[in-house]
This record gives structure tokens, C-alpha cells and sequence, in this order.
């Protein structure tokens, strides 16, 4: 499902690389956790994977799409494929709950018909039927990321990648968005999540990678974490 | 995918991208309405240049309309050498008429001029007909009398002269200052409005690339979501249209209201130069292209600022 091959990142040459020669299989249907300190390279390492950012060197392959053949006009299509959930949630400030999720779907040029079909549906999923009408800015931390999510999934993609979602919420929001990815992997859906958490780590009992100064240094089935 | 449903998708997109700049353009009433008042002084401040421009040369024109020269004949000159004069006159390259007044006619106009002043008339009635027949030349442009005043000048013409010749009513001079400063005048307003439209056109342009600026996160959630550049795009410009339409709008229903209003209560109506009364009439003959026009204007600079404001958000970042 995902593949990377030596894959390094270098943003200013003073500086070294912020990823060095990392290479990595995730089997479909797989929930990984990566972990590492800030600054390690994870944030780099899923904006390669979302094509945020351009790797120096190494060969990315997702889905079976090189990433190297994929030229500029294309990357939104890429995009539609991947689903996206950040720390700092980047819902659409002046568009209702119904109409953040929607917007993933009129990307696509889904019917109105269908898109009233399945955002409730959604919205069932992350538990937050009812709040529709809801702006961002009425909505709790918690309620905020599993809105974000919910935009994610809606599109059913085969991979959701998730960058520290929990980092802005308190323990118990954070364990109800863990729940959700958990839920979303178990309908079959690939989950690439990096944390800070020890404690959503040790929980959760899934494969653990675990990244240093830009390189892999472990990477464990059912691991726990103790720093 | 068959090329109906793709078709279908397209004219979905489309309604969507011109729904959500018109939702855009509520939610954001403030920027909206502050966006559409630079759009509206600008267009109204253009739009009054081009009409006081009109209005201006208009004046000017009656100005040197009423510019002539009066060639006072003696009495013992012959109808033929008075034809021949008419005749040669005509010729001179400058001359756009020349009306011969004889003795009797301006005997006629004289008594008609001064119709209400009875003195007078049974003064000039005792007397012989002192009035002198006049040669009226009209010039085409009033700033070249010169041709024209050398071929009165030579002496076999001064010799059928009973007075000197009058330069509209010897007042040459105010006549020379006057086509002077209007002609300067007439360049200076034509640049002027040029300048007017540049400048405000930029700042339209930085006031829309503000309002874009504190918008860039949406446009970078955008991208992320993985929308496409006409997607993200589409919404932005239909709103900033939408400003321009409107400032179009309400810009040439304003200055409508302005002329006529100012051309009904200034019954006086020329506030020195410009002329009220003709700039209504002036801009109710053209107030179809004038709003076309504004029109045209508007949605131009909203659609070019908006997507020129756009592109810098919209790039895709490219290996270091």
C-alpha cells in the first residue's frame, strides 16, 4: 500500500537532512503509529506521503502511483485519494459542519442527492449527529478533530493519515478521536498515525516505528512505548 | 465514466463554484461592502472625470464658436471687389465661413440689438447710414489666425478697410488666452482621468489581495483536501465580479441621480466651466454605454486581481 525507498529530505544543506534514507512498507488495512520527538522528521515525513513537500532523494510509491511520474496537474487527484487529519484540524472556518465535510465531496463533483446521503452517515460515525449546523468556532477541541476526520473518511479513501490529531486535546477528547481511527481501520481502511502520546501508544498495541535525528530506529509489531 | 456524466459533473461543478462565491459574498458582508466602496469611488471618480471631460470640451467648443473676425469695408468699395474679397477669403486655408453683411443688413441688426434704447433709434434715423458693410470670417481652429491676419494685413486689402479689423470685438487677446488655457486644459483632463483610472484600479487591486491574504489558510485547506486550482479559484472570482457588478451598479445609478438632481435645483446651472445642464443631457445619452461600460470595467478589474491574488496560494511546491 505504501512504499518508500531510501527516501530522504533535505530542506537547507547547513542544516542536514531531516530525513535520511528511510525506507518503509505498510501493508493494507495496517494501523501504524510513528513516534519520535519534535523535530525527528514525522511531520516530513506524511507531507512526502501527501506530496506537500517533494522528497530530495528516494522513490515514494502509494497505491501504485509513482510519485515520481506524477506531474503538478495530478496532485489534486492524489490528494482526493489520501484522507487528512491535522493537529490544528483545518476545518474551513466559514463553512458549517455539514458544509466542511461536503466540500471533500463536491472536490469530486459528487450529486447533492448522494452528498445528503452520506454526510449524516459520516456524522454518525464520529458521533456527531445532530450538530450539522454547527460553525467551527461553537464546536469543542474534540468535536473539531472528529469533524476533521469525518472529512477525511468521507471520501472512503484507502489510506488516512493522521499528524498528531490528539496533540490539541485533553486526555479524554483524544482517546474518542483514537476510538474513531480505530473504528475507520477496522472497516478496512489503512492508518498512518504519529503521536506524542505514551499512553494512547501503550493502548492501543499496534505496530510502532520510531524515528530519530530524520532515521528509523525501531519499527515493532504490538509494541509499547516507554521513553 | 461516459461524456454525459462527465458533462453532468462539469455543470455540477460550475453551479457550485458560482453558489459558494455568492455565499462567499454574504458571509463576508464587511469585506464585502468595503471591497465594493473603494470599487464604487473609483468607477463614480472615472466616470465624473469622463463626463466633466465632455462637459469641459463642450465648453470650450462653445467658447471658440463664438471666436471671429470682423473686416469693415468702406463705402466706396465696389460689389465686384467685394465678391472678389469674399471669394479670396474663402480660399485661405483656416476659413471655415465667411458671411458678408451689407451696409443696410447691419443697419437692420443694429436697430434690432438696441430695439428697447428709442434714443438711439431716432438718433441713427436722422443721420445717414453710418454702419460700415462687414465681412464675418469664422476660422476652423481659433488658435491660427495668423494666415488669415497676414492676408488682411497687406496693404491692398487695409486699403479697402474703414477701420481696423476687429478680432472678435478687439478682445484678441482674452480670445488667445482663453483657446490657450482650454487647450492646455482639454490635455490636462484627458491625462488626468488616465491617472485616476490607474491609481485606483491599483488600489481596488490591493484591496482585493487583502482580502485574499486573510484567506490564505482556507485556500491552503483547499489544496490539501485536494480541490483543483479553478475549484479553489472559481469562488474567489465570482465574488470579486460580484463586487464590481454592484459598484458598477449603484456608481452609474449615483451620478445619475447627482446630474439630475444638480441640473434641476442649479437652475443657474454653470458652475464655471463645467455646465450642468449639458452634462445631464450628455450623460442620459450615453447612460447605456456608460454602464455597459462601467460594467465591463468592473468585472474586469475583480476577475484579474482575483485570480493574479490567487496564484501565489495555489502553487505547487517544487523540490529544493
Amino acid at each position: 500500500m505504501i512504499l518508500l525507498d531510501r527516501v530522504s529530505k533535505t530542506y537547507n544543506r547547513d542544516i542536514g537532512p531531516a530525513l535520511d534514507r528511510i525506507s518503509l512498507h505498510v501493508e493494507p488495512k495496517e494501523f501504524v503509529i510513528i513516534i519520535g520527538a519534535s523535530g525527528a522528521g514525522k511531520s516530513t515525513l506524511l507531507k512526502l506521503l501527501t506530496r506537500e513537500e517533494k522528497p530530495t532523494s528516494g522513490k515514494i510509491i502509494i497505491g501504485g502511483i509513482d510519485y515520481d511520474k506524477l506531474p503538478d496537474k495530478e496532485i489534486p487527484l492524489l490528494r482526493r485519494k489520501i484522507g487528512t487529519v491535522f493537529q490544528d484540524f483545518k476545518l474551513l472556518p466559514n463553512k458549517t459542519v455539514f458544509e466542511n465535510i461536503a466540500f471533500a465531496l463536491e472536490i469530486v463533483g459528487m450529486s447533492n442527492h448522494e452528498i445528503e446521503h452520506t454526510v449524516p452517515r459520516v456524522l454518525d460515525i464520529v458521533g456527531l449527529k445532530g450538530k450539522e449546523k454547527r460553525m467551527p468556532y461553537e464546536l469543542s477541541g474534540g468535536e473539531r478533530q472528529r469533524v476533521a476526520i469525518a472529512r477525511a473518511v468521507v471520501r472512503q479513501p484507502k489510506i488516512l493519515i493522521a499528524d498528531e490529531p490528539t496533540g490539541n486535546l485533553d486526555p479524554k477528547h483524544a482517546w474518542d478521536v483514537i476510538k474513531v481511527l480505530e473504528k475507520i481501520n477496522r472497516y478496512g481502511t489503512t492508518v498512518l498515525l504519529t503521536t506524542h502520546n505514551q499512553e494512547i501508544v501503550n493502548r492501543l498495541k499496534r505496530r510502532v516505528i520510531t524515528i530519530k535525528d530524520g532515521k528509523i530506529v525501531s519499527d515493532r509489531a504490538n509494541a509499547e512505548y516507554h521513553p | 465514466m461516459t461524456r454525459w456524466e462527465r458533462f453532468k459533473r462539469w455543470l455540477i461543478t460550475i453551479r457550485r463554484i458560482i453558489r459558494s462565491g455568492c455565499v462567499n459574498f454574504v458571509r463576508n458582508a464587511w469585506l464585502s461592502i468595503a471591497a465594493m466602496a473603494v470599487m464604487l469611488i473609483t468607477l463614480t471618480i472615472v466616470l465624473f472625470s469622463v463626463i466633466a471631460n465632455a462637459t469641459f470640451s463642450n465648453t470650450v467648443q462653445q467658447i471658440t464658436d463664438k471666436i471671429d473676425i470682423s473686416v469693415y469695408l468702406k463705402d466706396d468699395v465696389s460689389q465686384q471687389a467685394t465678391n472678389k474679397l469674399v471669394n479670396d477669403v474663402k480660399t485661405l486655408p483656416n476659413v471655415k465661413s465667411v458671411t458678408y453683411i451689407s451696409k443696410e443688413q447691419a443697419l437692420t441688426n443694429y436697430k434690432a440689438q438696441n430695439a428697447s434704447n428709442t434714443d438711439l433709434l431716432v438718433a441713427i434715423s436722422q443721420t445717414d447710414n453710418p454702419l460700415p458693410a462687414t465681412l464675418d470670417i469664422k476660422p476652423k481652429d481659433p488658435n491660427k489666425i495668423g494666415d488669415i491676419k497676414t492676408y488682411l494685413d497687406k496693404p491692398e486689402i487695409q486699403s479697402l478697410q474703414s477701420d481696423p479689423t476687429s478680432y472678435s470685438g478687439d478682445r484678441k487677446e482674452a480670445v488667445d488666452k482663453i483657446t490657450h488655457a482650454t487647450s492646455f486644459m482639454r490635455k490636462a483632463g484627458v491625462i488626468g482621468v488616465l491617472v485616476f483610472a490607474i491609481i485606483s484600479m491599483l488600489i481596488i487591486f490591493n484591496t482585493i489581495q487583502m482580502a485574499i491574504f486573510n484567506r490564505r489558510d482556507e485556500l491552503t485547506i483547499m489544496r490539501l483536501l485536494g480541490a483543483s486550482t479553478s475549484f479553489i479559484r472559481g469562488p474567489f472570482v465570482v465574488e470579486s465580479v460580484l463586487y464590481g457588478i454592484f459598484a458598477a451598479i449603484v456608481s452609474v445609478v449615483l451620478l445619475n441621480g447627482l446630474f439630475a438632481v444638480s441640473s434641476s435645483t442649479l437652475q443657474a446651472s454653470s458652475l464655471g466651466l463645467l455646465d450642468i445642464n449639458y452634462a445631464n443631457e450628455y450623460f442620459a445619452q450615453h447612460f447605456w454605454v456608460f454602464l455597459t461600460l462601467q460594467l465591463m470595467v468592473g468585472i474586469f478589474i475583480g476577475a484579474a486581481s482575483s485570480i493574479i491574488a490567487t496564484r501565489r496560494y495555489l502553487r505547487f511546491k517544487s523540490p529544493k
